[in-house]
């Protein structure tokens, strides 16, 4: 098998790799055209700063360690104003210190990539051990009225996908994207393929022409100029017009700006919610499922089928916005619903509420980084026999 | 080769049994097998329970950790206690028995391997016993050649140590 067989920090060829969850992250950012990573030491997200400060140079990106995740984030959304695709990584405490600024981004539709490695919460918590504790923190983290777009990758081979796949949708819809990942997929090391790069698409963020003037609040994404090609416009996070000028009293143009920036993503929940689907239409108990839990779910579900109950299985690699199509359909045919997760009830509520017609059960766990088995998810599947 | 094979190597932070984990599952990938490892350990670097799992398959691997492992590696006793019952009745347990008090009475084969004494002996330091630990369980379970995990060891360890981890390779060959 050809993988590749340098030390670590050489350029990604087309070929297949042994990475760990975290490297992964990085090879793709990399690949999706991100130059600029500010980040600040944290455990399980150590590794993507540590890659990061290796790999960046070499392809003439920038690194800098900051002084704290605060002035990370705005490191961050600094570069992306220069017109630089930009990311940071953290973990749970450090997530909480960057919402003000990742609300900055919201608001300012600045397109970015910040990942979320769960460990156990809250406060410092357990900082080596997985937990999902963050479903909640990812969408509603900042104050306010936005639409999140959150990914979940569940082996490695997708951190790399969904790595890129953030990118994307970052410049698409001018907006900060978070890859929700955890503990166990972060540190994970897996066979990765990696496709011949000139195969990968790359999506950049829409330039202004010199004659433009609009650069905000339009649900078709507005263009976005960078600091210093002249285009003499303020970016605030204050309310502010399609044209950049505040605006801090009038409902009506807040009114209209936020309309715009939610509904560049909610109008786009088909092309940006992407889900994989087992058996959703046959079905007479169903899961639903992100993450490393999803891993267990795979083992569960055949346990079940070999015992010939009809199980479906919504996995979520887009957690927001919500897949509700997708458990809409699952309900229509499960009568009950199992939401297994590192928390103590988070996507479950979100599930329960599109799925009311389901009885729809939470399946718990945390602490220590113990993943929910194959085993106790067959024993919830079994419960209705 | 049985249709999956999981293996669990437990020891204490600092003794690189994350290290050797990535190893084992670098050399195995290399080979062409379907190969998943994991790490886990505590919050202080150095002192508390840590392991590395591998698991082997000819399928997709589902849930990526170990529940019941066919190898048992011990390179410690808080290790060896906390993870024995993981260990399949017709697993394998390789010991390093300088850190590990007492065999327990289990049905499983065992292999008492004085690995950190040796390595003491042969460096001066135990830094290699998981280099050592690695040649052992490379001929006692064959599962991949010892040219593969050279060339593993090769691209992992720094340059500067890399002939010493090379000779605890070969040198825990030897032990068997």
């Amino acid at each position: 098998m050809p993988i590749r067989n340098e030390k670590r920090c050489h350029k990604v060829s087309s070929k297949t790799f042994f990475w760990q969850g975290n490297e992964a992250c990085v090879e793709a950012a990399i690949v999706a055209g991100c130059r600029f990573f500010a980040g600040y030491p944290i455990s399980p997200a150590n590794e993507i700063s540590e890659y990061m400060a290796v790999r960046l140079p070499k392809v003439g990106g920038i690194f800098m360690q900051m002084e704290d995740e605060i002035a990370s984030i705005g490191a961050v959304m600094g570069a992306s104003w220069c017109g630089v695709k930009a990311m940071t990584a953290t973990s749970g405490p450090g997530f909480s210190l960057m919402q003000e600024t990742i609300g900055w981004g919201f608001m300012t539709e600045t397109p970015c990539v910040v990942v979320d490695v769960q460990r156990v919460g809250p406060g410092t918590g357990q900082a080596t051990k997985a937990a999902q504790g963050d479903v909640m923190q990812a969408r509603w983290g900042t104050h306010g009225d936005y639409s999140a777009i959150v990914l979940s990758p569940n082996s490695v081979q997708e951190m790399f996908e969904l790595t890129i796949r953030a990118f994307n949708l970052a410049e698409k819809y001018r907006t900060p994207v978070m890859v929700l990942t955890d503990e166990i997929i972060a540190h994970l090391r897996e066979q990765v393929a990696i496709p011949p790069l000139e195969k990968i698409e790359i999506i950049n963020r829409r330039k202004p022409n010199a004659e433009d003037k609009i650069f905000f609040g339009l649900e078709n994404v507005a263009p976005m100029p960078s600091v210093g090609e002249g285009f003499n416009v303020a970016v605030t996070a204050s309310t502010h017009d399609e044209y950049g000028v505040r605006f801090t009293a009038d409902p009506k143009v807040h009114r209209r700006m936020l309309e715009a920036i939610n509904n560049k993503i909610k109008k786009n929940v088909n092309e940006i919610a992407e889900v994989e689907t087992h058996n959703v239409d046959n079905c007479k108990v169903g899961i639903v499922s992100f993450g490393c839990t999803s891993r267990a779910v795979y083992e569960a579900v055949e346990a079940a089928e070999a015992k010939r109950i009809k199980t479906g299985h919504v996995r979520l690699k887009t957690i927001w916005p919500f897949p509700e199509k997708q458990i809409r359909l699952l309900a229509e045919s499960a009568e009950r619903i199992i939401v297994p997760e590192m928390n103590l009830g988070q996507l479950y509520y979100e599930v329960k509420r599109v799925a009311c017609s389901s009885e729809v059960v939470p399946l718990n766990r945390i602490g220590g980084g113990e993943m929910i088995t194959p085993e106790e998810i067959l024993a919830e599947i079994l419960k209705g026999e | 080769m049985a249709k999956k094979i999981e293996i669990i190597i437990g020891g204490s932070g600092g003794q690189g049994v994350v290290l050797a984990g990535q190893i084992l599952g670098r050399a195995l990938a290399y080979e062409g097998k379907n190969v998943l490892q994991t790490q886990s350990y505590g919050a202080e670097a150095r002192g508390s329970l840590a392991r590395s799992e591998v698991i082997i398959s000819d399928d997709k691997i589902g849930f990526p950790a170990v529940r019941k492992c066919d190898i048992l590696v011990a390179m410690n006793h808080e290790a060896l206690n906390a993870y024995l019952n993981q260990l399949k009745d017709d697993g394998i347990l390789i010991i390093d028995e300088t850190n590990v008090r007492e065999t327990p009475k289990t049905k499983v084969k065992v292999y008492k391997i004085p690995i950190t004494e040796t390595c003491r002996k042969m460096f001066g330091e135990a830094t290699y016993a998981n280099m050592m630990m690695l040649g052992a369980l490379t001929k006692i379970t064959k599962l991949v050649s010892s040219k593969t995990m050279e060339k593993a060891i090769r691209e992992v360890v720094p340059t500067k140590t890399l002939n010493a981890n090379l000779k605890a390779f070969e040198k825990g060959q030897e032990l068997i």
